[in-house]
């Protein structure tokens, strides 16, 4: 950490000498070859070979489940056999979670914007920033292993005493997972440090733009809650390798502890995957409607609220088998989040009331977010109800809601930030129509694949069937249908941003006219990512900048005009 | 301690990263680092403080016998042991703010020994358990505590015992691991008035480390 | 709003679109806090997607016109969405606490009955000790099952009564409900257990009042009334021999039972035997102590749960599986 140089550029062979003097080199050209990558301390880079993994990993779970929704589509085996099926719907689910949803905003997204957003040059810890992606490595390594060892057959809750005798690789998949724990505990350090200790004088807490808020609130979460799923996983471990009988009732254990150490980081897990969408849905919200986000100091609040109070509610994955005690007090516990998350809604709708309001793609994203994160969290409303839960519990109802929150949630906020923040990372404009229409697709195929599954739950299609009653069929082939409309967006969506790498046009420092700091640099940003340490303003000051027409980039206002802001300086 | 922090204003600047703008925000951003590496620590270890808790409400009969299996004495002098190496630790760090060389890479070398030795104890505590067959669930073999329905009970005291005091040990290894890196590090000269963060942080993590134990012994010892 | 609740939403006793049948006395209170928080939810969500498309289209850009939102926080504005959705939610905790709670109740003339999941097949044992693999009960007369596992979680789910609970091995939980309906459910297992999660179901028989006697009695004496064979028939089926075994020769978990008896086989020892009735009789009682080359160890004792009258049919029915 402290024994770093002074890094000096590389010598530019590769780039003509007139853009030298004219544009500084940015961070994805100043230096070259395959090991200016690996050994790169820039959290920019680093940001970026996230991005890579996590897509490379949301591709991998996306083709699983494709092929989860085929098998469905008739009761018994329709292209694979019963424990190909467990397999496959435990390897979607694990990584789906682990390797892609937890790290995706803030590991990837995160680590890009949040040192720009306080105007410093990088996060406090750099090489352990570089670490946690390398532990991410590691980690999806030995996850995936399992899957060509003897595969992993547990669903991704590792349930014991199934988990400690099934013969599949268990052990292999549950050190990944471990190991990915500690890529998102470093993260998180990282991140709380240097929002601590790095934000520039004048912006103060609550001069924090909301997606600093949100990060920070997530880095709680990934702080206090992850250990414990790593001594709980290294218990499991010892469980299958040496019998140490905590958990397995054949030698005197107690399997509901281990749902209880389960949860305990699992839930407040899936407000690690929301919170962060929430921020981005904050700045998306605000930019594109042109106007002060409403309610900032609630908005702040309201992360912390549910970062704090997520860890209170994690028995409402057990009512069904912890005491009847307990059930109560974790279902009175449940409903407190959704006050927080209310509020979060509500003020984005005040936020569009009389606003300026252009459906750019991040904005379409933003907007399926909201509608879709509504949908998802009121049917988390059933579900911690006592009587109603009872019922739902273990069924497509639970499926469908989990996949609204976090796919629907949280995906939508992830794809909606990559359009966002896309031109700043690539310094590249991407298609804006094919860009509406891949959220058009998306939006329409998701609810096509998972509406219908709420209906499954409530008429009793338990989850994890790879078989089932004839009755239920009908649904089954809407939702597997809806599967591959939902597949089509996503290539939509993959394919706008692919050309636009190629084709797309050069992108303006500030497209989209914010006052965050990382619109003041250049896209993409140097190195050091400001040439000169820009000036604390008002994060949702919007009205300061107008929209030159020839450059397609947002200027300041005259009067706001600083020597070191000319718009002839900042023009690209 | 960390009224020391502006006289590391001055730090010697190839031990300031470039992207910290003083040597104090590089200081702060380390000691904070820490902590909330500690934090996840204290919950690591939490995760079994809690199981303990669980089973001895559950069955506080065979606690109370199984402690008494396991040998105080040793526990009692490892448990002096690490409150030692605790204040050379906590010497080292005074002794780099002070600039004292010497003084620095001998109690670090203490310190070292003192766990070299806690882990030499700690060995012949286990070899001793694993002879009586006084080992975690599926390995207890021994005839002491009374049986219940298919396995001893007993066992479920030894697997927390060994997964506690085992965790503990790696914990002391890296220990030793981290304070040996600063140790090669001092009798190189690295550290002085205007820059101790890793004397400090490596402390407190040992400190840590011993805090752990503190508690352990009791519970598992003691209160039987 | 009645109506319009039965007819969309729910129906009585058939089921409706969103939920199954209402079979037991706490479905319809079940259903009635699901419509609680269906309506609440409903109002909640059209009023946001509502006032979101408003705001869209009728604040789009427009080329010169900038925002005109002058206030950027209500203080007021914001604890009322703070405190309205508190109410609600209150509202929605104390309906299903209650319920729950009239669901997990004792009720002291319950009939009792046994429980054991165990990987992929559910046994039933009456008061008589008489064990079947489908859960009979009589209407409306209370019921509390009492459960354990011989091996992973599982979990008895009866939609139509509305009722879950997991079956733990280790522990005894239990699950109560009452029938208000004859006929035939459906029961499966909802906590994943491996293979054959999904196969892991059993049928809910509800007798009217007075024939639930009558047919325990019957089923009791089955060793009496059929002959052998078919009463081993019966056991293949009802105690779960035949998630291992089949009886056409097709592989399974376990050897088929298919031209078994009287076959050569090889041990894993390398031994060959010839599969008799002392053989068979052994891998029941002790599955381990010679098993089969090319299989799992998995076969669970049977040891102190099937009778030497029982075996004694299951070899009848084992040597009839010539053809
Ligand atoms: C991004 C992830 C995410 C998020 C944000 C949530 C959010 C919530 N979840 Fe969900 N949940 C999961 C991911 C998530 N969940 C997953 C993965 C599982 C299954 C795991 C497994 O078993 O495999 C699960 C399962 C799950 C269960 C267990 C179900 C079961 O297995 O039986 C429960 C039960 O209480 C629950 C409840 C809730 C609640 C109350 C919220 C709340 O936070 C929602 C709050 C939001 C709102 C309520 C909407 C907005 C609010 C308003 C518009 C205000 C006005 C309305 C009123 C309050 C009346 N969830
Ligand atoms: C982030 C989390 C996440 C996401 C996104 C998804 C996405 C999907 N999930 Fe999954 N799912 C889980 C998390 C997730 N799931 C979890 C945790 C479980 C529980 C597992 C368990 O029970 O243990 C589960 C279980 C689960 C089941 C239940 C299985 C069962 O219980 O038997 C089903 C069934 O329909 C399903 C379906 C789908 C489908 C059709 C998608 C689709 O939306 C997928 C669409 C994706 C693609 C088709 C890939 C296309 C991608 C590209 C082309 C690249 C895109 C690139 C860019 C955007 C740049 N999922
Ligand atoms: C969980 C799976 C499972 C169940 C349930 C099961 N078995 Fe088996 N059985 C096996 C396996 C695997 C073997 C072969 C290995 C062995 O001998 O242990 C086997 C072997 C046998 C054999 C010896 C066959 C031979 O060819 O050597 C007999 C007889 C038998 N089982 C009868 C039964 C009966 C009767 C029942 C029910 C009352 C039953 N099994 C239930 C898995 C099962
Ligand atoms: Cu038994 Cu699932
Ligand atoms: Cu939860």
């Amino acid at each position: 950490m402290s024994t770093t140089t002074e890094p000096k550029h590389r010598l530019p062979q590769f780039i003509s000498p007139r853009s030298t003097t004219e544009q500084p080199l940015s961070y994805l050209t100043a230096e070259r070859g395959i090991r200016s990558w690996l050994f790169t301390l820039d959290h920019k880079r680093i940001g970026v070979m996230y991005l890579i993994g996590i897509l490379t990993s949301f591709l991998m779970g996306g083709v699983m489940a494709l092929l989860v929704r085929t098998e469905l589509l008739t009761p018994g085996p329709t292209i694979m056999d019963a424990d190909t099926y467990n397999h496959m719907f435990t390897l979607h689910g694990a990584i789906m979670t682990f390797l892609f949803i937890i790290p995706s905003i803030p590991a990837a997204l995160g680590n890009f914007v949040l040192p720009l957003m306080i105007g410093a040059k990088d996060v406090a810890f750099p090489r352990m920033n570089l670490a946690s992606l390398y532990l991410w490595v590691f980690g999806a390594v030995f996850l995936v292993a399992a899957m060509g060892l003897n595969g992993l057959d547990t669903g991704w809750t590792f349930y014991t005493p199934y988990s400690t005798t099934t013969n599949s690789s268990v052990i292999s998949a549950t050190m990944g997972v471990f190991i990915l724990g500690f890529s998102s505990i470093f993260t998180g350090i990282n991140f709380i440090a240097t929002v601590h200790t790095m934000r520039p004088k004048g912006m103060t807490w609550f001069r924090m733009p909301l997606f600093l808020w949100s990060l920070y609130a997530t880095a709680i979460i990934q702080v206090l809650a992850t250990p414990v799923l790593g001594i709980t996983l290294m218990l499991l471990i010892a469980e299958r390798v040496a019998g140490i009988g905590i958990f397995d009732p054949a030698l005197g254990g107690d399997p509901v502890l281990y749902q209880h150490f389960f949860w305990f980081y699992s839930h407040p897990a899936v407000y690690i995957m929301i919170l962060p969408a929430m921020g981005i849905i904050s700045e998306l919200i605000s930019t594109f409607s042109r106007t002060r986000i409403f309610g900032y100091r609630f908005l702040c609040y309201s992360s912390v609220a549910i970062a704090l109070l997520g860890f209170l509610v994690w028995g409402h994955h057990m009512f069904t088998s912890e005491s009847a005690m307990a059930a109560v007090i974790f279902s009175a516990l449940t409903f407190s989040v959704s006050i927080p998350s209310g509020i979060k809604i509500f003020n984005w709708l005040a936020t569009l009331y009389k606003g300026s309001i252009s459906l750019t793609t991040p904005m379409c994203f933003a907007l399926s977010f909201i509608v879709l994160f509504a949908f998802g969290g009121l049917t988390g409303l059933f579900l911690g109800a006592l009587a109603t839960d009872v019922h739902l519990h273990d069924t497509y109802f639970v499926v469908a809601h989990f996949h609204y929150v976090m796919m629907g949630g949280t995906l939508m906020a992830f794809i909606g930030g990559l359009f966002y923040w896309w031109p700043k990372m690539f310094g590249k404009m991407y298609n804006e129509f094919w860009g509406r229409m891949s959220c058009l697709g998306i939006f329409v195929g998701f609810n096509w694949t998972f509406f219908p599954q709420f209906l499954l739950g409530t008429k009793g299609m338990a989850r994890r069937y790879y078989n089932y009653k004839p009755e239920f069929q009908g649904l089954h082939v809407v939702s597997t249908l809806g599967a591959f409309v939902l597949g089509v967006g996503l290539v939509i969506c993959a394919a706008v941003l692919v050309h636009s790498l190629f084709r797309g046009r050069k992108a303006p420092p500030n497209p989209w006219g914010v006052a965050t700091m990382e619109w003041e640099t250049t896209s993409p940003p140097p190195v050091h990512n400001f040439e000169d340490t820009p000036k604390v303003t008002d994060p949702y000051d919007l009205e300061g900048f107008v929209l030159n027409e020839t450059s397609g980039n947002y200027e300041r206002r005259p009067a706001g005009i600083t020597s070191s802001q000319k718009p002839s300086e900042v023009k690209a | 301690m960390i009224a020391e922090a502006s006289s590391a204003t001055q730090a010697p600047s190839r031990f300031r990263a470039h992207h910290f703008e003083t040597a104090e925000q590089q200081y702060a951003a380390s000691k904070l680092g820490m902590w909330l590496f500690l934090v996840t620590e204290v919950l690591f270890f939490g995760g079994l403080f809690v199981a303990y808790a669980v089973f001895r409400t559950l069955h506080p009969e065979v606690f109370m016998n199984s402690a008494q299996l396991l040998d105080t004495r040793l526990g009692a002098i490892n448990t002096v042991i690490l409150l030692f190496s605790s204040l050379t630790m906590a010497w080292a760090v005074r002794c780099s703010q002070l600039g004292q060389q010497r003084g620095l890479v001998i109690c670090l070398s203490l310190t070292i020994f003192a766990a070299i030795v806690f882990l030499g104890i700690k060995g012949v505590e286990y070899s001793h358990k694993w002879h009586e067959g006084h080992l975690w669930a599926s390995q207890y073999s021994s005839g002491d505590a009374a049986s219940v329905g298919g396995f001893d009970r007993a066992g479920t005291f030894f697997s927390i015992y060994f997964a506690m005091t085992g965790l503990h040990a790696i914990h002391i290894v890296a220990g030793i691991a981290a304070i040996g890196w600063v140790l090669m590090r001092s009798l190189r000269g690295d550290f002085g008035p205007n820059y101790f963060t890793p004397v400090d942080t490596v402390g407190l993590y040992w400190h840590l480390v011993d805090l752990v134990w503190i508690f352990l012994f009791p519970l598992l010892y003691l209160i039987g | 709003m009645n109506t319009l609740n039965q007819y969309l939403i729910f129906a009585e006793s058939t089921g409706s679109v969103w939920l199954p049948s209402q079979s037991s006395t706490v479905a319809g209170e079940v259903d009635g806090v699901f419509s609680l928080i269906l309506w609440i939810s409903m109002i909640f969500f059209i009023g946001i997607v509502g006032a979101l498309v408003w705001f869209v289209v009728r604040y789009r850009r427009q080329p010169g016109v900038p925002a005109q939102r002058e206030i950027h926080h209500s203080t007021v504005l914001e604890i009322a969405w703070s405190v309205i959705p508190f109410m609600l939610l209150i509202v929605i905790f104390v309906a299903g606490f209650g319920t729950f709670m009239g669901m997990a109740a004792e009720v002291d003339d319950a009939y009792e009955i046994h429980v054991v999941g165990k990987k992929w097949v559910w046994s039933f044992q009456y008061p008589n000790g008489y064990i079947d693999d489908a859960l009979h009960i009589p209407v409306d007369q209370p019921i509390k099952l009492t459960m354990s596992s011989d091996d992973v979680i599982h979990s008895v789910f009866i939609p139509a009564f509305r009722v879950k609970r997991d079956v733990i091995p280790g522990r005894y939980t239990t699950l109560a409900f009452e029938a208000t309906q004859t006929g035939t459910f459906d029961l499966f297992c909802a906590e994943y257990c491996g293979t054959k999660h999904s196969d892991m179901y059993s049928d809910v028989v509800v007798h009217p009042s007075g024939e639930f006697e009558a047919w325990l009695e019957k089923a009791s004496n089955f060793l009496e009334t059929m002959s052998p064979a078919d009463a081993g028939k019966a056991l293949y089926k009802r105690r779960g021999c035949a998630q291992c075994h089949s009886v056409d020769g097709s592989q399974m978990v376990g050897p088929s039972f298919y031209k078994l008896f009287g076959q050569q086989a090889v041990l894993d020892t390398g031994e060959a035997i010839s599969v008799d009735g002392n053989y068979i009789r052994e891998s029941i009682l002790e599955p381990q102590a010679k098993a089969r080359a090319g299989y799992r160890k998995v076969m669970p004792t049977y040891q102190g749960q099937l009778k030497d009258e029982e075996i004694a049919a299951i070899i009848e029915y084992i040597k009839t599986l010539k053809e």
